[in-house]
């Protein structure tokens, strides 16, 4: 059973596997930097349906499916399945998901979903309540849109500065066998919010966030930076990427040479015209599932710290003139369920 | 007449490179920016400084928002003569009565012949 390590930090006692995965993105992210290494990018933002709901649904659908056959399985051998996603009341997943028939939990995470899907199916495998259990998430530019700004219908023009959400979608299914890669260690973030309000700036609205949970990680599973091949996190972009690079070098803690952004890797930022780079919920998934998970199975990479990171705003809030409070949780990858030598 | 069409086309592209200033370098949104060209449309018109700019520039001027704010306030001007001071309630959707109509109506007609797409 994990232990608690201290009052949100976790270690797995039997380190679940991430049985297998699957990533699935739109047609500008399989023309980025990463394209060929997603199982399927589609040219098609509609998926083949009627509207990009629809359609973003379809793309969950599709890319939970994928990861399960790839493990081998059949939606029935899933226990049940922690899913969420950017739009209201979380209907890509709801609506996307429907057809399954895989016992449902619904979680908002914003951006961070991926790294609090992957959190919960871990520590409830290794508590013993779970077989196989699946996380998915996914985001979708047009929805997002939709959802956050305006509908593309609208014509509006885009700030310069605005994150770009991706169009896609991750999915894992983590079960208790013993092979890499494994779930080593987690630590569950808490909201921090210190005033950004600049929904144009928002890696620099997260970049708190997922500097506490990294520094509490390190300190409480008393790691180093050296110890990982890749500190991620989701959508900072190279803003946010920059300022908690120094968050953390004012507490000690040098992660410069080891921290990877999925939102600036995921797009070219000279020749693509994403300005502040990706984000969304699919960015981070669709980055591990893509490029990550499968270099630690490779053996090219041995631990990764993967910190997703989600801005907890809604457009009612912003209107009102709030902050962005963001959360980050950290999940501990690592080709090897123990550290080599104990 | 070549010079109608010239400063057309530099008043005209005055007005939305302001605009794009606006866009590029402050963090005022769309809706915000667009709401300003008509309240300075019709503070100009007013003024009765926007006319001479549309008799300069001619769609240059009446086209971009600043156009509309003008439109609202020579209507007003209008309804208050012929009708007195009701006219300053009724005039102003008078006088922009053909330019909302239209709006709607194409953009209705793009609605129904464009299916947007991803960017």
């Amino acid at each position: 059973m994990a232990k608690k390590i201290t009052r949100n930090t976790f270690i797995m006692e039997n380190p679940p596997t991430i049985h297998s995965f699957s990533s699935t993105v739109g047609k500008k992210e399989g023309d980025g930097p990463l394209g060929t290494l997603f199982d399927e990018v589609s040219a098609d933002a509609y998926f083949g349906q009627k509207t990009w709901e629809q359609g973003e649904s379809e793309l969950m659908k599709r890319t939970v499916l994928r990861a399960i056959s790839k493990g081998g399985l059949a939606p029935g051998d899933i226990d049940y399945m922690f899913a969420g996603d950017l739009l209201n009341q979380c209907i890509t997943s709801t609506y996307g998901l429907r057809d399954l028939n895989i016992p449902f939990l619904g979680i908002y995470g914003a951006c961070s979903t991926m790294s609090e899907g992957l959190l919960l199916a871990s520590l409830l495998t290794d508590c013993g309540v779970g077989g196989n259990v699946a996380a998915v998430t996914s985001s979708h530019f047009c929805t997002a849109e939709r959802q956050f700004r305006f509908p593309l219908s609208y014509g509006a023009v885009r700030t310069p500065t605005a994150q770009w959400t991706c169009t896609a979608s991750g999915a894992v299914v983590v079960s208790p066998k013993t092979v890499s890669p494994f779930i080593r260690a987690v630590t569950i973030g808490k909201i921090v919010d210190l005033g950004v309000a600049d929904a144009n700036n928002m890696g620099a609205a997260m970049a708190p966030a997922a500097a506490y949970v990294i520094k509490t990680f390190l300190q409480d599973t008393a790691m180093e930076p050296s110890d990982f091949d890749a500190i991620i996190t989701g959508d900072l972009g190279t803003v946010g990427s920059k300022l908690l690079v120094e968050l953390l070098r004012g507490d000690g803690i040098d992660i410069s040479k080891c921290h990877r952004d999925c939102g600036v890797m995921m797009f070219d930022l000279e020749t693509q015209d994403v300005h502040a780079g990706g984000s969304g919920c699919g960015c981070s998934a669709s980055v591990l599932c893509g490029y990550f998970l499968p270099k630690i199975r490779a053996g090219e990479m041995k631990n990764i710290l993967f910190c997703a990171t989600g801005a907890l705003m809604s457009t009612t809030a912003s209107q009102q003139g709030e902050s962005i409070p963001s959360v980050s949780h950290a999940v501990f990858i690592s080709a090897e369920s123990r550290m080599s030598g104990n | 007449m070549f010079m109608d069409y010239l400063w057309a086309f530099i008043i005209g592209g005055l007005l939305c490179a302001i605009g794009q200033t606006l866009i590029d370098y402050t963090k005022l949104t769309p809706a915000r920016i667009l709401v300003s060209y008509v309240v300075a449309g019709v503070i100009l018109g007013a003024l009765g400084w926007y006319k001479p700019i549309v008799d300069f520039a001619g769609a240059g001027a009446a086209v971009p928002l600043t156009g509309f704010g003008n439109i609202l306030v020579e209507g007003v001007k209008q309804a208050v003569d012929e009708r007195g001071f009701i006219g300053v309630l009724t005039g102003g959707l008078t006088g922009a009565a053909g330019g909302i109509t239209a709006a709607i109506l194409f953009g209705l007609l793009a609605a129904l012949i464009f299916k947007p797409k991803e960017k």
